[in-house]
């Protein structure tokens, strides 16, 4: 599968990054070789495979329900970018 | 588009377009549990707290940190599978559903896609003429719910609180089955009142413990496939519900009569100024990538863990009802009522229990008990006459120490806290029934001696007439006696005074 | 005393031939003087490691001391420690000062170590040859000129430079094995799931692995003692009782069987680089093992697997990197998009962005099947390829890299060169194995390790073979001449 610089923009985009309009077509070339890299995969049979999550098959342990955190907020808004009363501050959110 | 009122809404357009048009409801509700902690961090639920004191660094989203899962939100969540007669998976996987969003901390919300952990189920409604229906559930899905933006000021920008963050929410899946805002509004006040007897959810509406999607289409009557529908987002109340439902309904008719065509969008709806509109961030069409979360196992759920939870139980509203009707005698209506909440069902049946008289009890409940809880607009936990002071008061009806009317007397004291219980209000007041011979006989005299001209007319009428007369007489000697003379006893005494 | 081994180090501390402050000291000092030249360190955290080194004394003089007591030791700098900067390698970090410690850290801590700093690393552990650093290449201490391989390069260099007794590092694809072999030390990756990765910043959160990085077999087993175990924070953390890894050290390998995966030995692996690797085997006869060749049939598509599973976990891994609420934000955001856009756009490097659009584009509409799934699936493929070959043999032995360190720059601008360099390691993270890379000499002037791989939960048996043999050779113990 190739894809082409506007698909690459429409990815970019998904992943809130930007690229530079005369870097596109070196990136959607380089995208372009790691995707034929990874294409091998189609060329085996997989039908009655299961995928394959944890090495070990292993299932999820569950937590009893205790409160074990406090509040720790100053020390964790601590490294924030903007903070004001409590609240991490980003631009205007429009719904 | 041209703007309607809400009364136009009701009066003139909306008859004549439902003769033509038939509503497709099919609602998505998430319904926050009422765990002690959050879903995947050890973080307090509780609500209310200062913005931020209750988001971990787990919560936050901060590097490195991970999730693990709470037990206690997997079994509310078989729990209302269990509930609705649904089939639990027992493989549960958690994807993440990628997006962008402020109020996101990780950038994608752990959800359930492919395998949740609640299959397809029903609810069963009862509407307002009494007809039953069922909503079937297609799925319910265990995710965590976002903080929240605040759209005050700050500088020209939004403030961020993440507490909410990492609440487990199920989010319920109907299929399309409801046809007006009726019996959307009645399946969500049964949903209501499913969760909160399963006690997995505290059912704060006004909190965000239930908030509700609707997604609505309209589409010419008889036709088979559906109308182009939106999805009204996040109402909170089953009032705003019911508008937002009128509204859309009536704005897609609108619409299709002037020639044009819905569209499919996310819509908001403000309560408060009844205005509905798009929302505007939604440029791009979604992508989510869902995957299964490489940072948690598949959560296998064994028989042994259903079976616990089987037992655990409560009786569920529907089952409920039905006792109440078959075993302790009570109306459909009624025992309705009674039912669909659990707190009120368990006041009732304390009452009942304890005074030994459904159908008292009953009455009480829906009658003074409901009078004085919506006057004060508190709910039946906050009543100042608990089940066990109104069984008191019944007890004291059903062995004829008080009369009906001194009863309400008795019950407002205890609604004010002029007593502990009914007893004490009794003797203190000197409330007690009058059965005593010579002072009702005295009490009648007066009475007659005091009505000369009625009882002349009396005498005169025949008898046929007589027996509605003799009502002013009871009344007469009820309020001499301030209410507390055997009713039976003056009705008897009168008749052979006034009949000699 | 810098270039004895930890576990000589260790054994000194105990006896009072010096004290911990002192050997920290004699570190600091050889950081100050020698790191400007590989550039292995983000951070030296002096003060910090003088105060530990004073605290690990005092504990010793109460009788209170582990093995690793007052042992100078180095963390890769994606292990969040409280209070000291956390950068993975990244611009967007550079202001990171985490408010909680990772349980690897933790538990070293806790052990008594003394922490030097934070090693240089590939941007999020996403590279071969720690070219992608945003604080500057790591330089290979046997050659300048030679990467040292990644992504735990200035783990792996700053040991190989005797700046570190030890160092911690973590494996995805091979970050651990690779930069050891190229760098001529000995590095562990362990079982998946049998260290905690709560802390840890994720790159590919099911392959993530921690593990030491050390001169010997002996050092490896006394930091997994301390590292290894269950962590009831992580998820994917197993509950299994931790062995003392230096229990067998000494065990015969009489009997043992070795298996050649002949996919190891095809084309592509340097003549040299075989040759050390067909020697160390040899070696492995003369102590009583016996070899047999076995297959490993889906090998070639652990490439396409892994470089499919490892970018889509990471796009989404990566997410929390926005500027809302830590790390680094644009300057003046003219919209929240713009927000997003810029301080990641600026905020990342290169290979970081190309794998998140890889990862992104693979988990979008209409491929997931087609590209995360199927990897999964031949993920399992893999998986069962090992278990099969663990029927007939009981270590998998083979090289870590197809050539000894390459020059920086010579790869730099082909990714994709760069990505089939992994060939030999990456199998081993998708299988979940333990692996291991063993200094084996030198091939083309370059240090050149024996990679081993056992089976789930054979930390031990890895352990025991490769003390073996570094009783009977000398590798491990060679340094560089101008450090």
């Amino acid at each position: 599968m190739a894809v082409d610089a506007s698909e690459i923009q429409k990815v970019a985009n998904l992943a809130r990054l930007s690229i530079d309009e005369s870097q596109l077509e070196t990136t959607a070339d380089t995208i372009n070789r790691i995707l034929e890299l990874v294409d091998q995969m189609q060329m085996v049979k997989t039908d009655h495979v299961e995928p394959l999550a944890h090495p070990l098959d292993a299932t999820q342990r569950l937590r009893k329900d205790v409160v074990s955190e406090e509040n720790n907020r100053e020390q964790l808004q601590s490294c924030a970018p903007v903070v004001e009363d409590g609240l991490f501050l980003v631009p205007k959110v429009i719904e | 588009m041209s703007q309607t009122t809400p009364s136009q809404l009701k009066t003139d357009n909306w008859p004549l377009s439902t003769d033509q048009w038939e509503t497709v409801i099919g609602l998505e509700i998430h319904v926050q549990l009422a765990t002690k902690t959050k879903i995947f961090s050890g973080a307090s639920t509780a609500f209310g707290a200062e913005p931020n004191t209750q988001a971990c660094a787990v919560d936050l989203g901060l590097p490195g940190v991970l999730p693990v899962v709470n037990e206690e939100a997997i079994n509310m969540a078989i729990k209302f599978g269990l509930g609705i007669d649904a089939e639990i998976n027992k493989v549960n996987v958690f994807e993440r559903k990628n997006y962008f969003y402020p109020d996101l901390p990780k950038g994608y919300q752990t959800t359930q896609l492919e395998k949740p952990i609640v299959g397809a189920g029903h609810v069963e409604i009862t509407l307002k003429d009494g007809s039953t229906k069922t909503v079937r559930i297609h799925h319910a899905h265990l995710e965590e719910d976002a903080g929240k933006s605040l759209h005050e000021d700050y500088h020209g920008m939004s403030g961020i609180d993440l507490n909410r963050a990492g609440t487990p929410l199920i989010e319920i899946v109907t299929e399309p089955d409801m046809r007006n805002a009726e019996e959307a509004v009645a399946f969500a006040k049964k949903l209501h009142s499913i969760v909160t007897t399963l006690g997995i959810c505290d059912g704060e509406m006004s909190q965000g413990s239930m908030r509700f999607d609707v997604n609505v289409s309209v589409r010419p009557k008889g036709q088979k496939e559906l109308g182009t529908r939106t999805e009204t987002k996040n109402l909170n109340s089953f009032k705003f519900m019911e508008a937002a439902i009128l509204k859309e309904v009536e704005r897609q008719i609108d619409l299709i009569e002037d020639g044009g065509d819905v569209i499919q969008e996310t819509r908001l709806y403000n309560g408060d100024t009844d205005e509905a509109r798009s929302m505007r961030s939604k440029e791009e069409a979604n992508d989510y990538r869902y995957f299964p979360c490489p940072d948690l196992l598949p959560v296998l759920i064994e028989d042994s863990r259903l079976e616990k939870l089987r037992a655990e139980m409560p009786e569920m509203p529907d089952a409920k009802k039905a006792r109440f009707v078959s075993d302790l005698g009570l109306s459909e209506v009624d025992a309705e009522i009674l039912s669909g909440d659990q707190a009120t069902a368990a006041f009732f049946e304390t009452a009942a229990n304890i005074s030994g008289d459904a159908r008292l009890a009953s009455n009480w409940v829906l009658g003074e008990v409901s009078k004085s809880l919506n006057a004060n607009s508190i709910g039946i936990s906050e009543s100042p006459v608990t089940a066990d002071m109104l069984a008191g008061l019944i007890t004291r009806i059903k062995d004829n120490t008080i009369t009906g009317k001194v009863a309400k007397q008795v019950f407002e004291a205890l609604w004010k806290g002029d007593g502990k219980n009914a007893d004490e209000i009794i003797e203190k007041q000197d409330l007690r029934k009058v059965t005593d011979t010579d002072a009702i006989e005295s009490m009648i005299d007066e009475v007659l001696v005091a009505n000369a001209q009625q009882v002349e007319n009396y005498r005169a009428a025949p008898p046929e007439k007589r027996s509605k007369m003799i009502g002013f007489f009871v009344g007469q000697a009820m309020r001499a006696s301030k209410g507390k003379a055997d009713p039976g006893m003056v009705n008897q005494m009168l008749k052979e005074k006034l009949d000699a | 005393m810098y270039d004895k081994s930890l576990s000589e180090q260790s054994r000194a501390l105990a006896n009072g031939e010096l004290s911990s402050l002192e050997l920290t000291q004699l570190y600091l000092d050889r950081i100050k003087k020698l790191d400007g030249n590989y550039n292995s360190y983000i951070t030296v955290t002096e003060d910090l490691a003088l105060e530990q080194a004073k605290a690990a004394d005092e504990r010793r003089a109460t009788g209170d001391a582990s093995a690793l007591t007052g042992i100078p030791l180095a963390h890769k700098d994606l292990f969040c420690t409280e209070g000291v900067k956390t950068t993975c390698g990244s611009k967007i970090l550079d202001n990171f000062i985490a408010p909680y410690e990772s349980t690897v850290t933790h538990k070293l801590k806790e052990a008594g170590s003394v922490m030097l700093g934070k090693t240089n690393m590939d941007e999020f552990a996403m590279g071969s040859s720690n070219e992608n650093s945003y604080y500057g290449a790591v330089k290979n201490p046997w050659d300048t000129q030679a990467i040292p391989g990644g992504s735990s390069g200035g783990s792996a260099a700053c040991v190989a430079a005797r700046l570190a007794a030890g160092a911690t590092g973590t494996d995805t694809g091979g970050s651990i094995r690779q930069p050891a072999s190229h760098c001529g030390i000995t590095g562990l990756k362990p079982t998946y799931g049998r260290v905690s990765r709560y802390g840890m910043i994720a790159y590919a959160s099911s392959l993530d692995q921690a593990g030491p990085m050390t001169r010997t077999a002996e050092d490896a087993a006394l930091m997994l003692n301390v590292m290894a175990g269950f962590d009831h924070r992580d998820s994917t953390c197993l509950d299994r009782e931790v062995p003392d890894y230096t229990a067998h050290l000494n065990d015969s390998l009489e009997g043992l069987t070795i298996g050649l995966p002949k996919e190891y030995f095809s084309t592509g692996l340097d003549s040299e680089v075989e040759q050390r690797v067909r020697d160390a085997v040899a070696e492995y006869e003369k102590l009583g093992a016996r070899v047999k060749e076995v297959s490993l049939p889906n090998l070639e598509l652990s490439i396409p697997s892994y470089y499919v599973i490892a970018p889509a976990e990471a796009s989404s891994n990566l997410s929390r990197f926005d500027g809302a609420r830590f790390g680094y934000r644009c300057e003046n955001p003219e919209d929240l998009m713009d927000m997003y856009k810029r301080s990641r756009s600026e905020g990342f490097g290169e290979e970081v962005k190309r794998r998140i659009l890889v990862g992104t584009y693979a988990l979008s509409a209409g491929y997931y099947d087609a590209y995360y799934k199927k990897a999964q699936k031949i993920r399992r493929l893999i998986r069962d390829d090992f278990m099969n070959a663990f029927e007939q043999c009981d270590i998998i032995m083979g090289p870590n890299a197809p050539t000894s360190a390459f020059n920086i720059g010579e790869k730099s601008d082909d990714p994709v060169a760069m990505y089939l360099s992994d060939i030999y390691t990456l199998s081993v993270n998708l299988a979940g194995l333990p692996g291991m890379s063993v200094p084996a000499g030198m091939a083309n002037g370059r240090p050149v390790g024996l990679q081993m791989i056992g089976r789930h939960f054979d930390e031990s048996g890895l352990l025991n073979a490769a003390h073996r043999f570094q009783q009977v050779t000398d590798f491990h113990k060679q340094f560089p001449i101008n450090s």
